[in-house]
C-alpha cells in the first residue's frame, strides 16, 4: 500500500485530465447516408464484370436497333450474285475481315471473283442477304423476346406469387396446387400444341412462355413474401393501422425487389436461350425473319466452307447470355443482404 | 388498487394455433388479468410460454380463438369498422422485440417514426410532420441529423429507441412491450428501461412489460404475471412476489436470479420446476394440469390444486 502510494506521488497531477463522458456525441452517426440503392450502386460499380457486361448489353442493344441503318442495307433484300461472300470491312484486313476464303486448298478472294464493289461487313448468305443486317435484326427479335419473358414474369409472377402469400392460407393452398399442375406441363410439348394451332412466329413463344414461364419468378416472391409478412417491422405497421395497400407498396415490394431484379437478370437470357433453341430445331421463328437461332442455324449447315455465317450469330449469342449472367451476378453479389443488416 | 381505473381487461383468453394435420398448439389457454391505468404490469415466463402470443393476440394481430379483452370498456375484438380500429390503433401501441427486424431497412428513420403520423393524418403540413419526428428523436436521445438515415446504421440500443418513437408518435396510452431488452446488451438494457420508466411517468402511460427473467421486470413493474405454458400460474405486486412467491414455478425462477451478495450467492440453491406434464412446453393439451387461479390474501392469485392449498395454509399457522 505505501509504496503504491509512492508510486502515485512521481506523477504530477497536473498532468491528467478528467475525461468527460459525452453522450450527444455518442450517438452520432459519422459518414454519409447512402439508402439501399445507391449502396448498391456503389457496389455494383466496383465489380468490373458486371460494369463491362452492362456496357456490353447497352452496346448490343442501341447495335440492333440502329445496326440495320448503319450498313443501310434491308436484312431481307436477296441477290444470288452476291450470295456467301465473307466479311470485309476497309481497314481490318489484317483481322480477317480481307473477304477471302479458302475453297478446297485455295484462297479466294469473294470480291473479286464476283465483282462486287461495295464491302459487306459481315458478309452475306446463301441468298445474299446482308449478314450485318440480319444479326442485328436477330438480335432485336432475341432481346424483344428477353424483355417479353421479363414483363411477364413481373406482371403476372410477382403478381401471382404477391397475391398467394399475402392472403396465405387457403387461397395460397389453392393457388400453389395450380402452380404445381401447371410445372408439371413441359414446355416442348405446350409449344407444339400451339404450333399445331398458331403458325410458328413470335407470338407462339410468347405465349408459350406466358403458361409456364412466371413460375420460378411466382415462387420466389411468394416465400419472401411469405417470410417478410411475419417479420416484426411488418408487425409494427399493421398495429399502427396500415391499410393492405400501404403494407404492400411500402414494406413488402420495397423488400422483394431486389429479389424481383435479380431473377429478372436470369430470366432474359434463359429465355434469349429458349428461343435460339425453338429456332434452331425449327420450332421458333419462320423463314425469312431471321433471328439469332435460325441464322446458327442457317451457318452450322455450311460450317465447312463458310464458317463466318456460324460464328458471327453464335459470338453475339454468347455475347448476350454472358453479359446477362455476369450482370445479373454481379447485382446479386451488390443487393446481397447477408452483406447488410 | 381496487378503485383504481381499469384500463384493459383480459377474459378468459385463448389463442390456439392450427398446425397442420389436425395438430393444435395451445400457445394461450385461457387467461385472465386486469391491467389498472398508469401501471406497470409485468409479464414472465420462459421462453414458449406464450407471452408474445398474449401480447400479439390483445393488440389484434392474431385473432383470438376464445376470450375477450375490454380496453377502456370497449370490447376490442368485436370491432369492425376501419375508423373504429384505427381509434383503437392509436391508443394502443407494441414495442417488439428483435431491434433488427422491427425496422423496414428500405425506409428512413424520419420515415419509420411517422408512419404513425402518416396513417392517422396527425401532422397539418410536413414541417409539423417533421418537427413532430424531430421531438419523438429527442423524446429517446437521439438528434434529428438521424432523421435522414437508414436502420443499418444504428445500434441496437438505438434501433430499440426507434422503435419507441415509433409507438411514441401515435400518442398512445398503453404500450405492450414485448421483451424490448432482451436483445440488447446488459449496459444498453438499463438505458432502455430507464427510458421507458421516464416516459411512462412523463406522459401517464400504462405497460405490460414482458420479459423472460425476473430480474429487470422487478425494477420496473408495480405488479408481476407469471405464465407458464400458456397459462397464469401466480399473479401479485411485484414486492410481494418476491418476499412470498407461492407457486412453485415462481419459486424456481426467482431462484435463477443472481445477486450482488457473495454470501447469497455462495448459499443459493436452484429451485428446479417439475411439475410432470403430459406434453412438450407450450404445447400441454392437459388442461387439468394446471389448476385455476385463486386468491390466496388480496391482491395475490396462484394457481394450486386443493392439496397444494391446504398444504399451503397448514404452513401459515
Ligand atoms: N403463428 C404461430 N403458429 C404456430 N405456433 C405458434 C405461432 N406463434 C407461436 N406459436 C407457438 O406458441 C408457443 C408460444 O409462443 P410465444 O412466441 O408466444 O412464446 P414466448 O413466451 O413469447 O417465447 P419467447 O420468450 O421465446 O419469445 C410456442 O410453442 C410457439 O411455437
Ligand atoms: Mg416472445
Amino acid at each position: 500500500m505505501a509504496e503504491q502510494n509512492m508510486k502515485m506521488e512521481q506523477y504530477d497531477s497536473s498532468l491528467f485530465q478528467q475525461v468527460e463522458l459525452n453522450e450527444q456525441a455518442a450517438e452520432r452517426i459519422s459518414g454519409k447516408s447512402l439508402n439501399f440503392w445507391q449502396d448498391a450502386w456503389m457496389r455494383l460499380r466496383k465489380n468490373k464484370a458486371a460494369i463491362m457486361s452492362l456496357i456490353i448489353i447497352l452496346i448490343l442493344s442501341l447495335l440492333s436497333i440502329f445496326g440495320p441503318m448503319l450498313a443501310g442495307r434491308d436484312a431481307y433484300e436477296q441477290s444470288i450474285t452476291k450470295a456467301k461472300l465473307p466479311p470485309k470491312v476497309t481497314g481490318l484486313e489484317w483481322a480477317g475481315f480481307d473477304g477471302v476464303s479458302t475453297l478446297g486448298e485455295k484462297e479466294i478472294n469473294f470480291y473479286e471473283t464476283k465483282k462486287v464493289e461495295e464491302n459487306y461487313w459481315f458478309g452475306t448468305d446463301h441468298l445474299g442477304r446482308d449478314l450485318w443486317s440480319r444479326v442485328w435484326e436477330g438480335t432485336r427479335v432475341s432481346l424483344f423476346i428477353g424483355l417479353m419473358a421479363a414483363i411477364i414474369d413481373v406482371i403476372v409472377g410477382v403478381t401471382y406469387g404477391g397475391i398467394s402469400a399475402y392472403n396465405g392460407g387457403r387461397v395460397d393452398n389453392i393457388m400453389q396446387r395450380i402452380v404445381e399442375v401447371l410445372t408439371g406441363v413441359p414446355n416442348l410439348i405446350l409449344i407444339i400444341l400451339f404450333i399445331l394451332i398458331l403458325e410458328p412466329g413470335i407470338t407462339t413463344i410468347i405465349l408459350a412462355m406466358t403458361i409456364t414461364g412466371w413460375i420460378g419468378m411466382s415462387r420466389l416472391v411468394r416465400g419472401q413474401i411469405l417470410k417478410l409478412k411475419n417479420q416484426e417491422f411488418v408487425l409494427a405497421a399493421r398495429t399502427l393501422g396500415a391499410s393492405s395497400t400501404r403494407l404492400i407498396f411500402k414494406h413488402l415490394i420495397p423488400n422483394t425487389l431486389g429479389t424481383i431484379i435479380i431473377s429478372l437478370m436470369f430470366t432474359i437470357p434463359g429465355a434469349i436461350f429458349f428461343e435460339a433453341f425453338l429456332s434452331f430445331i425449327g420450332l421458333g421463328l419462320a423463314p425469312p425473319q431471321p433471328s439469332l437461332g435460325t441464322l446458327i442455324n442457317e451457318g452450322y449447315r455450311e460450317l465447312k466452307t463458310f464458317p463466318f455465317l456460324l460464328v458471327v450469330p453464335s459470338t453475339v449469342i454468347v455475347l448476350l447470355m454472358v453479359s446477362f449472367n455476369m450482370l445479373a451476378d454481379g447485382l446479386r453479389d451488390a443487393f446481397d443482404p447477408r452483406l447488410r443488416r | 388498487m381496487e378503485n383504481r381505473r381499469k384500463l384493459l381487461e383480459v377474459k378468459n383468453l385463448k389463442q390456439h394455433f392450427n398446425i397442420g394435420r389436425g395438430r393444435v398448439v395451445k400457445a394461450v389457454d385461457g387467461i385472465s388479468f386486469d391491467i389498472y391505468e398508469g401501471e406497470v404490469l409485468g409479464l414472465v415466463g420462459e421462453s414458449g410460454c406464450g407471452k408474445s402470443t398474449t401480447g400479439r393476440t390483445i393488440i389484434g394481430l392474431y385473432d383470438a380463438t376464445d376470450g375477450d379483452v375490454i380496453f377502456k370498456d370497449e370490447n376490442v375484438h368485436g370491432k369492425k369498422s376501419r375508423k373504429e380500429k384505427l381509434k383503437f390503433n392509436r391508443a394502443m401501441q407494441m414495442i417488439f422485440q428483435d431491434p433488427y427486424a422491427s425496422l423496414n431497412p428500405r425506409m428512413t428513420v424520419g420515415d419509420i417514426i411517422a408512419e404513425g403520423i402518416d396513417i392517422h393524418g396527425l401532422a397539418k403540413s410536413s414541417e409539423d410532420r417533421n418537427n413532430r419526428v424531430y421531438d419523438l428523436l429527442e423524446t429517446v436521445g437521439l438528434t434529428k441529423e438521424h432523421a435522414s438515415r437508414y436502420p443499418h446504421e444504428f445500434s441496437g440500443g438505438q434501433r430499440q429507441r426507434i422503435g419507441i418513437a415509433r409507438a411514441l408518435a401515435v400518442e398512445p396510452d398503453f404500450i405492450i412491450a414485448d421483451e424490448p431488452i432482451s436483445a440488447l446488451d446488459v449496459s444498453i438494457q438499463a438505458q432502455v428501461v430507464n427510458l421507458m420508466k421516464k416516459l411512462q411517468r412523463e406522459r401517464n402511460l400504462t405497460y405490460l412489460f414482458i420479459a423472460h427473467d425476473l430480474s429487470m421486470v422487478k425494477y420496473i413493474s408495480d405488479r408481476i404475471g407469471v405464465m407458464y405454458q400458456g397459462h397464469l400460474v401466480e399473479l401479485c405486486d411485484a414486492d410481494r412476489l418476491y418476499e412470498n412467491p407461492v407457486h412453485a414455478y415462481t419459486k424456481s425462477l426467482l431462484s435463477a436470479i443472481p445477486l450482488p451478495d457473495p454470501e447469497h450467492e455462495r448459499t443459493r440453491k436452484r429451485i428446479i420446476f417439475d411439475r410432470p406434464t403430459s406434453g412438450p412446453v407450450g404445447k400441454s393439451t392437459d388442461d387439468t394440469s394446471i389448476p385455476p387461479l385463486r386468491e390466496i390474501e388480496p391482491g395475490h392469485y396462484v394457481s394450486l390444486t386443493d392439496a397444494e392449498y391446504e398444504a399451503y395454509k397448514a404452513q401459515l399457522v
